[in-house]
């Protein structure tokens, strides 16, 4: 098994006396694409924001270990930072209609990133913006790369960012949610865009999302999310196939199925997510919750397939 | 863009005859009024009104008659004041324009400095005891009213500290700009400074909300994670949108200001100005010379204003196809 990119082990982020992330671990191999699932709410986000230490809320407080590379990103001074940050990790947001300033073309801002990190002239750069906008499928990149981003449809602004992470080839891409904002076939083109793009670049991919068909498609290893914690790790198929977490049956049983019976209502979890205080953060909406859910349980299991759940192995079937 | 500037420009010029027809049925067609005897003035005998009539073709149609009127300001330049007997508009109100524009371009560049470094160092350092303060200061420039704060400095520079620490300071009154630099810029240091603070408190205050709603954008948070550096992104990403608001009302206020809204301070420093000089005309009812501050005024509102869609369009790219 390979050194893994990223290891983040016990990642807490307190905004005052709210706890967002709750002794959050998990790690990215080389090339390896990371799912990470759950609702709203649930630490997805502002996790992979704690671990590229863009949290900005003053008095937010991030504590844990992040290491990137054998290096802690959380004891980096700011300017190392800022040269792990757009080089060695990218992150693309989910919103592609606000994500590039208004005021400068596209290749502009390709080329100040690329400027950023390595020492090119500006025509090198415009260059290198122009080849990687051909390689993320925007036509006429020649002509395009002077556009600016209100004149891109929101598919293309997307591509457009995703050509702006990509400028300097980072090891590890930090997607969030990266296709929620646009339509299901432009959906679909990106997800078909960034696997492409994984195959070539060979880059790491952290894909955040609430979207269980996403994941399917693209993750290799799934981590699901409840309450600012990990409630099950493990490969794809082990996840989408034998889901062992109360909370991942509830995510899986709300995505409508294509074949089989028509379900009359399509079941959803009850209840609104929102941790518990004490003990397991999902106790208040599980079906399944008895007395040892009072405690908080640990993430445990074999064969690479961890979950958080006190439940007996004879009462873990769907 | 030049399409685009040319199309303005040609918006501008149509804007400026409808207020001069405006103007002129105002002034000429107002029903119940004679104007051949408001613009003689107060008890004037019958031939000067004979004269009047005549000079501006009161027995004409009215097109006839704003035709007249354009020819006598803009063509023949001999639009004469009946209330100051022989003494020609034109003239007077072109030797006024540079007195205001030095008072306004110089205030102008002390108010954006200050405003813009005011508002940017309160909205970059938001959260500490800086932005307050900052604040403080901005609120404390909006709220003293010009003619009040303009007495203040006159009596401290002019007479009680006149004889110690300012005795440097000239008179009040204005200095061409041809009989040295120097002495120009000195006579309107205290000027400058008066209009100036009004202002650079509402800009600041203004680019301080613009800069903490661009700080929290979307566009600021891909900034950061592209690695840019925290000063790159205040002054390339944040602070460049963030001007697009402060520009337009800058042409605004400008424009106003060299129309005359600078009247106040004109008056406080005895600067003789086209503000000054519409106080004056407004005190005697002398019409001619209202009319043409007021043409005059709004030539510079609609000149600012076209200069700076220009200007906008230059900062705002999304603007320049509208």
């Amino acid at each position: 098994m390979p050194e893994p990119l990223l290891e983040v082990s016990d990642l807490r982020i307190r905004f005052g006396g709210f706890t967002a992330v709750d002794g959050l671990s998990f790690s990215v191999r080389p090339g390896e694409v990371l799912g990470v699932v759950g609702e709203s709410g649930s630490g997805k986000s502002v996790s992979m924001l704690g671990v590229l230490g863009l949290i900005r809320t003053p008095g937010a407080e991030v504590s844990g270990q992040v290491v990137f590379r054998g290096r802690d990103l959380l004891a980096l001074k700011n300017a190392e930072m800022r040269a792990v940050r757009g080089r060695e990790i990218a992150m693309i947001f989910q919103d592609p209609m606000t994500a590039l300033t208004p005021v400068y073309t596209i290749g502009w801002q390709i080329a100040e990133q690329i400027r950023a990190h390595e020492k090119v002239s500006r025509r090198a750069a415009r260059e290198r913006a122009i080849e990687l906008l051909g390689e993320v499928g925007i036509p006429a990149p020649e002509q395009r790369v002077d556009a600016y981003p209100h004149e891109f449809s929101g598919g293309m602004r997307q591509r457009a960012v995703i050509a702006m992470a990509l400028s300097c080839n980072p090891a590890l891409l930090i997607a969030d949610e990266p296709t929620t904002a646009l339509d299901v076939t432009t959906q679909a083109q990106i997800l078909d865009l960034m696997r492409r793009l994984r195959a070539d670049h060979g880059s790491a991919v952290v894909m955040i999302t609430h979207d269980m068909g996403v994941v399917s498609e693209i993750a290799d290893e799934v981590l699901v999310m409840y309450g600012g914690r990990a409630v099950e790790r493990g490969s794809r198929r082990q996840v989408f196939h034998a889901p062992r977490h109360p909370y991942t049956w509830g995510l899986l049983d709300s995505v409508p199925r294509v074949r089989g019976a028509r379900a009359r209502r399509l079941p959803t979890i009850p209840g609104t997510p929102g941790a518990s205080g004490q003990g397991c953060p999902f106790a208040d909406r599980c079906a399944h919750s008895f007395a040892a859910c009072a405690e908080v349980p640990p993430l445990t299991g074999g064969s690479g397939h961890l979950d958080a759940c006190w439940l007996p192995e004879e009462k873990r079937t769907r | 863009m030049i399409g685009y500037i040319l199309r303005r420009f040609g918006a501008a010029l149509l804007v400026l005859f409808a207020i001069s027809v405006l103007v002129f049925l105002i002034f000429f067609a107002t029903p119940g009024v004679d104007p051949a005897a408001r613009i003689a003035g107060k008890n004037a005998d019958p031939a000067t009104l004979a004269q009047v009539r005549a000079s501006f073709g009161f027995d004409r149609p009215l097109p006839v008659q704003y035709a007249l009127m354009m020819k006598h300001l803009f063509i023949s330049h001999d639009l004469t004041s009946f209330v100051n007997r022989g003494t020609l508009v034109i003239p007077q109100i072109i030797e006024a324009v540079p007195v205001t524009l030095s008072l306004v371009v110089g205030a102008a560049v002390i108010w954006m400095v200050l405003g813009v470094g005011m508002g940017t160092l309160a909205g970059a350092m938001r959260g500490t005891l800086v932005d307050p303060l900052v604040m403080l200061l901005g609120v404390f420039g909006v709220s003293l009213p010009v003619y009040w704060l303009g007495e203040v400095v006159n009596l401290i520079t002019q007479k009680q500290l006149h004889d110690s620490v300012f005795s440097w300071v000239p008179p009040l009154g204005y200095v061409p700009m041809s009989e040295g630099i120097g002495q120009w810029a000195l006579h309107l240091l205290f000027p400058w400074l008066t209009l100036a603070l009004l202002y650079a408190g509402i800009y600041a205050r203004l680019l301080r909300g613009e800069l903490i709603n661009a700080l929290n954008e979307d566009y600021v948070r891909t900034a950061r994670a592209k690695g840019l550096s925290e000063r790159r992104i205040l002054v390339k990403h944040a602070l460049r949108c963030s001007l697009i608001p402060i520009v337009s009302l800058f042409g605004l206020d400008f424009g106003a200001l060299v129309g005359g809204a600078a009247l106040l301070t004109e008056v406080v420093f005895g600067l003789p100005g086209v503000g000054k000089l519409t106080y004056q005309a407004l005190q005697n009812l002398d019409l001619p010379v209202i009319m043409g501050t007021v043409l005059y005024a709004a030539f510079f509102v609609v000149l600012a204003n076209a200069v700076v869609d220009v200007l906008y369009a230059r900062l705002d790219p999304r603007v320049r196809r509208a």
